[in-house]
C-alpha cells in the first residue's frame, strides 16, 4: 500500500512540475526539458504491464490537456513504455525472473546511461516529429530533439544523484 | 476459436498498446483542426482553475509594465478623441438612439496560459460563455491583434494563437488598401508572413499592416505589425514579413470582440452561395 501511495504521489509531482514550472522555461526561446518520462525509467518492472501501460498513457493525456498538443505527449509516452522492456533486455540481460528484483540504482552507470539515453531520444524525436507536423523543417525536428534530450538528461542525472540516499 | 483466444492471449500487450496508441492519434488529429478538439484542450475547468492561480501569483511581478502599457492605450484613445473634438463643438452633438447602430461589443479577459514557441499555439483566457465569449471571437490587445477564440467552456476560452500554422486572417496595407492573408511559417515568434498580395501594390519596409474589414471576425483597422522584408524575387504567392507591434511571449489583458452582426452577414453569404 505504502509503495503504491508513494507512486502515485511520483506521478503527481513529475505532473505537476512539468506543466507549472519545465514548460515555462524557454531555455533560448524554444527548449524546455520533458522530465515527465523520468516516470518510465523508474516505475518497477512487472510481469503484468496493463497498470504499467495505462498509467503512462494518462500521464501524457494529462501533460496534454495542459499544454493544448491533443494527444501527442500521450503517443510518445505509451510508445516508449512499451518498448522498454526490448531495451531492458537488451542493455541489462534480464529475464522474466529478475523483474521483480531488477532496480535502476543497484545496475552499472554506463548500462542505465545507455538505456535512459535511447528511451529520452525516442520519446524525444516522435514528439517533435508531430509537433512539426510536416515534412518541412526536418533540420528544426532533429536540433530540437538533441537541445531537449540533452536538457533533459541533465535534470535526470542531477535529480537521480540528488534524491539519491548516500549509504 | 481456439487459435483467436490463444492470438489474444500472445498479443494482449500489444494490441492494449496499439489501442492507446490510436486514441492518442485521434486526439492529436482532432486538435488540428481548427474548434474540433472537444475533449483534450486547456479550457477545462480543472487546468483552467490551476492556471488561474498561477496567473494571479505571477500577476503581481508584471504590474509595471500592465501600468504602462495602460497609459500608452489611454494615451493613444485620448489623442483620438481629441482629433475628433477638433471638427465638431461640444453643444451640437446630439446622438439619435433610433439610428445608433452599434456593430462590435468589447469584453475583458486575461490571458492565464501563453504559449509561443511550437509551431501549433493556443492561449487559454479567463472568460467563457458565461461572459459571452463564443468561438470564433477576434482577440486584440492594445498595441494590435493576438488571435481568434477556438474551444469555449463556461469559464475559460481557448484561442488560436496568430503564431498558429493553421491561423488564416485577412489582413491589408494601411496607406493603399491591397489585402492579403496573414500566416506564419512557425520559425519565428516575432515575425509573420502576409501573403497573396497582388503583384501591383507597393510594398516599403516600414509600412503599417492592419486586420481588413472583410472578415466576419476581425473589425476594420486592427494593428497588426511593420514590413520588415520585401522579397524582390519572382515569386509566386509574393511573401512578406511582417515585425509584429505585440510581443507575444509578453501578453496579459485582452479584449475579445464580438461582431454584433455576424449571423446576418453569414446568413447572407450562404444564400449567395446556394
Amino acid at each position: 500500500m505504502n509503495k503504491n501511495i508513494r507512486q502515485s504521489l511520483f506521478f503527481l509531482f513529475l505532473l505537476f512540475l512539468q506543466v507549472l514550472v519545465l514548460n515555462n522555461i524557454n531555455f533560448l526561446g524554444h527548449i524546455n526539458p520533458y522530465l515527465y518520462i523520468a516516470f518510465i525509467f523508474l516505475y518497477p518492472l512487472k510481469e503484468k504491464r496493463f497498470t504499467f501501460l495505462f498509467l503512462s498513457f494518462i500521464l501524457g493525456l494529462c501533460v496534454d490537456f495542459f499544454s493544448d498538443s491533443g494527444g501527442i505527449h500521450a503517443f510518445s509516452t505509451i510508445f516508449i513504455a512499451y518498448i522498454r522492456l526490448f531495451f531492458v533486455k537488451v542493455y541489462f540481460r534480464k529475464t522474466t525472473s529478475d523483474y521483480s528484483f531488477f532496480n535502476l540504482k543497484s545496475e552499472a552507470f554506463g548500462a542505465v546511461f545507455n538505456y535512459v539515453v535511447t528511451l529520452t531520444l525516442i520519446h524525444h524525436l516522435i514528439y517533435f516529429s508531430f509537433i512539426n507536423f510536416s515534412l518541412q523543417n526536418l533540420s528544426i525536428v532533429f536540433l530540437n530533439t538533441l537541445y531537449a534530450s540533452v536538457f533533459t538528461l541533465i535534470l535526470f542525472f542531477l535529480g537521480t544523484y540528488i534524491f539519491t540516499k548516500n549509504k | 476459436m481456439q487459435q483467436i483466444l490463444f492470438f489474444f492471449q500472445k498479443f494482449k500487450y500489444f494490441l492494449f498498446f496499439l489501442f492507446l496508441e490510436f486514441i492518442a492519434l485521434s486526439f492529436t488529429f482532432n486538435n488540428l483542426n481548427f474548434h474540433k478538439s472537444k475533449f483534450v484542450n486547456s479550457a477545462n475547468s480543472i487546468s483552467g482553475g490551476i492556471y488561474t492561480i498561477l496567473a494571479n501569483s505571477s500577476e503581481y511581478l508584471e504590474l509595471k509594465t500592465l501600468n504602462e502599457q495602460l497609459s500608452a492605450e489611454n494615451t493613444r484613445l485620448k489623442n483620438l478623441f481629441a482629433h475628433n473634438k477638433l471638427f465638431s463643438t461640444e453643444d451640437s452633438i446630439t446622438i439619435d438612439t433610433t439610428k445608433y447602430y452599434q456593430k462590435y461589443t468589447y469584453t475583458q479577459a486575461k490571458i492565464i496560459k501563453n504559449s509561443y514557441s511550437k509551431p501549433f499555439n493556443f492561449l487559454t483566457i479567463d472568460g467563457g460563455r458565461n461572459q459571452g465569449i463564443d468561438k470564433e471571437m477576434a482577440v486584440v490587445n492594445s498595441k494590435g491583434i493576438i488571435g481568434i477564440t477556438d474551444q469555449t467552456q463556461n469559464l475559460y476560452t481557448r484561442v488560436q494563437s496568430i503564431l498558429n500554422k493553421n491561423s488564416r486572417i485577412n489582413a491589408r496595407l494601411k496607406n493603399s488598401n491591397y489585402f492579403g492573408t496573414l500566416n506564419w511559417n512557425g520559425k519565428d515568434y516575432r515575425t509573420v508572413q502576409l501573403s497573396d498580395l497582388p503583384r501591383q501594390a507597393p510594398l516599403k519596409i516600414g509600412d503599417t499592416i492592419e486586420t481588413d474589414g472583410k472578415s466576419t471576425i476581425f473589425p476594420e483597422g486592427i494593428l497588426i505589425g511593420t514590413i520588415s522584408k520585401v522579397n524582390t524575387g519572382n515569386t509566386i504567392d509574393n511573401k512578406v514579413d511582417i515585425k509584429l507591434f505585440n510581443d507575444m511571449s509578453n501578453l496579459r489583458y485582452i479584449y475579445v470582440i464580438k461582431n454584433l452582426h455576424k449571423e446576418e452577414i453569414q446568413s447572407l453569404e450562404n444564400t449567395l452561395n446556394e
